[in-house]
């Protein structure tokens, strides 16, 4: 009998919940999350405000809603980026041995020496302070993390024997690579995806803490809490709700990998 | 005994080829920055003359290679260059900011060992229990908490609830050592607690491996206690992926420290850096972000040189580098 897998479950319940908000916060929110209301600043929580207001008047719960927005496409076109990227540089590292290996490691190694929240402050005092910026400079500072998941478990998998069958039979190196070796990487990409995407949620919203990341008037939950430290004694709760979307949110994608790696029994690390 | 110095050799040679790639990487992203420097550093009030008179004190009308080779020469002398926008000397200004910065991230690392040593291995130990099951969700969590909302939650905790310490500010150890640590202890427990959560749940599972080990096993049947042999045996086998995680989470701790002075007004490298892209300072920025990157590149390979010094196995065939596994 399995135990039941609890990671998964909370995970992915979790995981839904922020989903559903956003796709929810598109069609509709208690309030317009930008509409400022100089007569309704600063309102705990409750009443028509269920979650109180902001330094404008602006209500609370909407923008939390719409912040959900940002987060779920940062973290998912980062990871996608870095997918890209980073899966076929491992496999093909996996596979050439020799000089074709040793400078994608370089180049990997080169990245690695950029964590994505330090490469996304650069990109903001390049190129400006935004939600593309940011979306790139994570993706590519989450490429390594790939590269290597890939190449390791290319590594394995082209000492089996059906690998092993299929290049002795003739076919080419990129009828086994894409055929026989990504077929076999898709759990382990799959978790991989999941920590990258909780990561990219992490290093955005402390960009936008910042002020580097999404700008104003986009509500985004970095900004939110960053906004609302300085009232941290007139109105504590004020950082307490977006400080949470953050948390619940990433300890559901966290759950949600190591629920993943159980159930499809790859990786090692991080029990 | 070859075989471990020519793995050395190798790893050192790849971290100064790593150095050298991410110093051109640096370079020519800050170059990418639209408009002229001087102009942006000056403002849009600057006469053309003082625009010209800063590109030329700069050096910014010769060509990038130039540029390049004065910026590399200084580096490797130690020598930064002066601020766009203030003119002072960098270097000064990088070391100093770089020392309160080392203030936060070094007793993070070494209280979150301790901390994550210490819940790890009992969580470890106390499997199935209540009490280790709470270590593990406590820190499943905590790693959830970001460091910037862990700050906030702790000043209204300690300072505001409580008033026990200061929210913010900064002093310098040799001038008030006692309003010194005061303003220590919070950014620095903001820093650990993540950290110390995602060490508790490496060295935990590192501590489930080792003590299900047939090597353990057999020490145990050679007639050594449970914790002898934990000690002789195990304790190796445990050291090498816990560190392994350190040196990761430690260039992760300094981009955290980024963001934790922020929260708490202190004047670290990484304030440093935020000031420096708000006023659009570039040869700061890419003065500070040269010393993070060369930070990580050399904790990297520390950790690296560490791991086939704790763990022999690793020598036989030097490992190709950090990235790979």
């Amino acid at each position: 009998m399995r135990r039941p897998n609890v990671s998964l479950w909370i995970g992915g319940v979790l995981t839904a919940l922020v989903v559903l908000t956003a796709v929810v916060s598109v069609f509709w929110t208690p309030f317009d999350p930008t509409a400022a209301d100089a007569s309704q600043r600063l309102l705990g929580p409750g009443g028509e405000h269920a979650l109180g207001t902001d330094k404008f008047g602006r209500d609370v719960l909407s923008q939390i809603m719409a912040g959900s927005r940002v987060t779920l496409v940062v973290g998912l076109v980062s990871v996608g980026i870095a997918l890209i990227i980073g899966t076929p540089l491992g496999i093909i590292a996996g596979m050439r041995r020799g000089w074709v290996e040793e400078a994608i490691l370089r180049f990997s190694d080169l990245l690695l020496a950029f964590p994505a929240l330090l490469l996304a402050i650069v990109f903001a005092a390049v190129f400006g302070a935004g939600t593309v910026s940011a979306m790139v400079a994570i993706g590519l500072g989450s490429v390594p993390g790939f590269a290597r998941v890939a190449r390791s478990a290319t590594l394995s998998i082209m000492r089996l024997e059906f690998v092993v069958a299929a290049r002795a039979s003739g076919r080419s190196a990129w009828g086994v690579g894409v055929l026989h070796v990504l077929p076999n990487l898709v759990g382990l990409l799959l978790v991989q995806s999941t920590v990258t995407f909780s990561l990219a949620v992490l290093a955005e919203a402390a960009l936008s803490y910042l002020g580097l990341g999404t700008p104003p008037p986009e509500p985004s939950w970095g900004r939110l809490l960053q906004e609302a430290q300085p009232f941290l004694a007139a109105q504590p709760l004020l950082t307490v709700w977006p400080g949470a979307a953050i948390a619940l949110t990433v300890l559901g994608l966290n759950l949600l990998g190591d629920g993943l790696r159980d159930r499809l029994s790859v990786g090692r690390d991080g029990r | 005994m070859s075989g471990l110095w020519r793995g050395i050799a190798l790893a050192v040679a790849r971290t100064a080829v790593t150095l050298l790639l991410a110093s051109v990487v640096i370079f020519v992203l800050l170059r990418l920055v639209p408009g002229d420097p001087a102009q942006v550093a000056l403002g849009v009030d600057a006469t053309p003359e003082a625009v010209a008179a800063t590109r030329a004190h700069f050096g910014l009308d010769r060509p990038w290679v130039i540029q390049y080779g004065e910026w590399m020469g200084g580096l490797l002398t130690g020598h930064f260059g002066e601020s766009f926008v203030s003119g002072q000397d960098l270097s000064a200004i990088i070391l100093d900011r770089t020392n309160v910065t080392l203030w936060l991230v070094i007793p993070s690392v070494v209280l979150a060992l301790l901390i994550a040593a210490v819940l790890g291995t009992w969580a470890a130990l106390r499997r199935g229990k209540v009490d280790g099951f709470l270590i593990t969700v406590g820190s499943q969590l905590l790693m959830a908490v970001p460091g910037f909302l862990a700050g906030v939650l702790l000043v209204l905790l300690f300072s505001l609830a409580l008033g026990w310490l200061p929210p913010s500010g900064w002093v310098v150890p040799s001038d008030a050592f006692g309003p010194f640590l005061a303003r220590l202890v919070l950014p620095v427990l903001a820093l650990t607690a993540v950290q110390a959560a995602i060490l508790t749940r490496y060295v935990r599972s590192a501590v489930l491996d080792v003590s299900g080990a047939d090597f353990l096993r057999e020490a145990r049947a050679k007639g050594l206690s449970r914790s002898e042999a934990m000690l002789r045996h195990g304790l190796r086998n445990v050291a090498v992926p816990v560190l392994t995680v350190t040196g990761v989470q430690l260039s992760s701790l300094l981009v955290g420290a980024v963001v934790i002075e922020s929260v708490f007004d202190v004047p670290g490298v990484g304030s440093l850096l935020v000031e420096a892209v708000g006023q659009r300072d570039m040869v700061s920025i890419q003065g500070i972000v040269m010393v993070l990157v060369a930070f990580t590149v050399i904790v990297n390979l520390a950790v690296d040189l560490l791991q086939t010094l704790v763990d022999p196995r690793l020598r036989v065939s030097p490992r190709v580098s950090g990235a790979a596994a």
